[in-house]
């Protein structure tokens, strides 16, 4: 699976809103699921999901089940100089996912 | 139009009534946040957060389908409007369920204070229900939204 | 239930055409066949040899014919994608590349193509088939397909399974499983917009036959068939959601329902499951009869690739 896939425009002015889109590949699993034998299936869900902006954080969320599987987000944030967006996500077993987007000011 | 704000679940004729006002509003965004004379749905979860404060209902949007196609994934935008005042910058927005097994369903964050605070992402509904999202100002300003939606089941058991 | 005579020929044509009535064995029922299924010529003379080679191009013409002309219970005309009948949710998000999760299976089928088989051969897709935007093109829309190596009709799986057996030397992929999935989403995205045009002549008419029978059949502890739904009752409701006319353009789909992605096998299963009917296994030859009847009963519309449906 594409554990991710990022969008945003390829460049912005300075001081302006970068719109961010991101999709992300988790089942997102509720823990009130059973599987075919009947045996439930234990919670999975993404816990904390962040956004840094060149090291600095500018976005977070703290999920739970109520999101929905396979999370999708979409924000902004304030263009302020050309560099990396990097996001990292853990889920309650602990795997992390990370991805990275290149973020051009101009 | 006034009624208690319980957890009994959605009527039938509510239901219906829902489903006819969703024939006529075709926007995908229908269910817009309720206007200042909002009661609070009575979510334990929201009550013990809001520890006895008083949100304003203005400038918090949450928008979600009135009817939604399928509760395992409902699209949702909240909009706080600004400008922010110095000294009131959005702290964090927190979504509750009326209904969901977990009523904290998300909290979403602003180390920095963003250009404009528009938030899409999809939720869960266990079920038809409302949701509510209380902002958090730096100065401890509360503003609320409360969106209702009707989830209904599908019309045929998918065992696949 | 007598099939509509909208294609019935007037008897003042130079051949005398009528309906024959016969009983299908499968179910009892009375079943008219329609003319262009068989003809039967009326001759008046048949010691008249220009009249006898006349007649025997007609038949040879009217064969051709039979294998395209099958009736239709939905004119190509009123044919609606599910996507027509789905909310603004699932349309926003199907429209919407980045929202619309398939993608993140479509991206996976992207790099298996170009991954390097774990098998003998060790070959990629792309090592026969090049880059798929242009090998690919076209494929989805024309299967399932007949595969004249098996004798079978294979749906998209079925080829993709078969490539990395005998091709790739490597162990076929689950039905389900996301590796499948990816790679079947990512050939259909090929095929994206292009009309459906599976073929059902020749060696795939038997199979076209089954699941038209089977289309019509009732099944399951609630009785009901297919077309009573799809062909019967699209666009009315079915507690909360309106009936689609059930096609299979838009698979394999994000569905919102299984939190995840899937076949139109899985699609059909899950109606089977919805009538509590005797479940079929995955990959069963009852289920890709089906997906060639459906292929050719949604003949013109766009393949919808990813697809999301609620």
């Amino acid at each position: 699976m594409a554990d991710s896939r990022i969008n945003l425009a390829a460049a912005t002015r300075q001081g302006e809103a970068i719109e961010v889109r991101i999709s992300i590949r988790h089942a997102m699993e509720t823990g009130y699921r059973t599987d075919d034998g009947g045996k439930p299936v234990a919670r999975n869900v993404i816990r904390n999901f962040a956004c840094r902006y060149n090291g600095v954080p500018v976005f977070a969320v703290r999920m739970s089940s109520g999101i929905a599987a396979n999370p999708y987000l979409r924000f902004f944030v304030t263009a302020r100089e050309s560099g990396t967006l990097d996001f990292e996500w853990v889920d309650d077993a602990g795997a992390r996912g990370m991805a990275q987007a290149a973020v051009k000011v101009v | 139009m006034t009624r208690p704000l319980s957890r009994r679940p959605i009527s039938r004729r509510r239901l219906l009534q829902g489903a006819g006002a969703w024939a006529i509003a075709s926007p995908m965004f229908a269910g817009i946040s309720a206007a200042a004379t909002q009661e609070m749905p009575a979510i334990p979860a929201l009550v013990s957060f809001l520890a006895g404060r008083s949100p304003r209902w203005e400038r918090l949007r949450l928008e979600l389908p009135s009817l939604a196609d399928n509760g395992q994934a409902v699209p949702m935008r909240l909009t706080l409007s600004g400008p922010f005042a110095s000294g009131s910058a959005p702290q964090s927005i927190h979504l509750f369920s009326e209904v969901n097994p977990v009523p904290e369903m998300a909290v979403f964050e602003f180390p920095v204070t963003p250009p404009k605070v528009e938030i899409d992402s999809r939720i869960r509904l266990a079920g038809s229900q409302h949701v509510v999202a209380v902002a958090v100002m730096s100065d401890g300003a509360l503003f609320a939204a409360v969106s209702e939606v009707i989830v209904t089941i599908a019309a045929c058991l998918d065992g696949s | 239930m007598p099939v509509r005579a909208a294609w019935h020929r007037p008897p003042s044509r130079w051949f005398d055409a009528g309906s024959r009535r016969r009983t299908d064995a499968v179910h009892r029922r009375v079943v008219a066949i329609p003319d262009s299924i068989t003809c039967e010529a009326r001759m008046n003379s048949l010691h008249n040899v220009f009249i006898r080679s006349l007649l025997f191009a007609a038949a040879a013409l009217l064969l051709f014919c039979e294998a395209h002309a099958q009736p239709r219970a939905l004119p190509l005309g009123v044919l609606r994608s599910g996507i027509e009948f789905a909310g603004a949710d699932v349309r926003g998000m199907q429209a919407d590349d980045l929202a619309n999760p398939g993608f993140l299976w479509v991206e996976r089928g992207e790099k298996l193509w170009r991954e390097e088989a774990s098998g003998a051969s060790g070959k990629s897709c792309a090592s026969c088939h090049g880059d798929a935007t242009a090998s690919m093109r076209g494929v989805a829309a024309r299967y399932p397909a007949f595969d004249a190596g098996s004798g079978t009709v294979f749906d998209l799986e079925a080829r993709i399974n078969d490539c990395r057996v005998r091709r790739q030397k490597q162990e076929p992929l689950l039905r389900e499983s996301d590796d499948l999935l990816g790679l079947t989403a990512y050939v259909a995205l090929q095929s994206k917009g292009m009309s459906m045009a599976a073929r059902i002549d020749g060696p795939a008419g038997a199979a076209f036959d089954r699941g038209r029978v089977l289309y019509g059949t009732r099944h399951g502890q609630m009785n009901i068939s297919c077309a009573q739904c799809h062909e019967q009752n699209w666009g009315k409701r079915l507690y909360a959601e309106t009936l689609s006319q059930g096609h299979g353009n838009a698979f394999p789909a994000y569905k919102l329902e299984w939190q995840t992605m899937g076949s139109l096998q899985r699609r059909i299963r899950a109606c089977i499951f919805g009538v509590r009917a005797e479940m079929p296994a995955a990959g069963a030859q009852e289920l890709t009869d089906l997906e060639l009847y459906l292929a050719w009963r949604a003949q013109g519309l766009p393949v919808e690739a990813p697809g999301v449906r609620r």
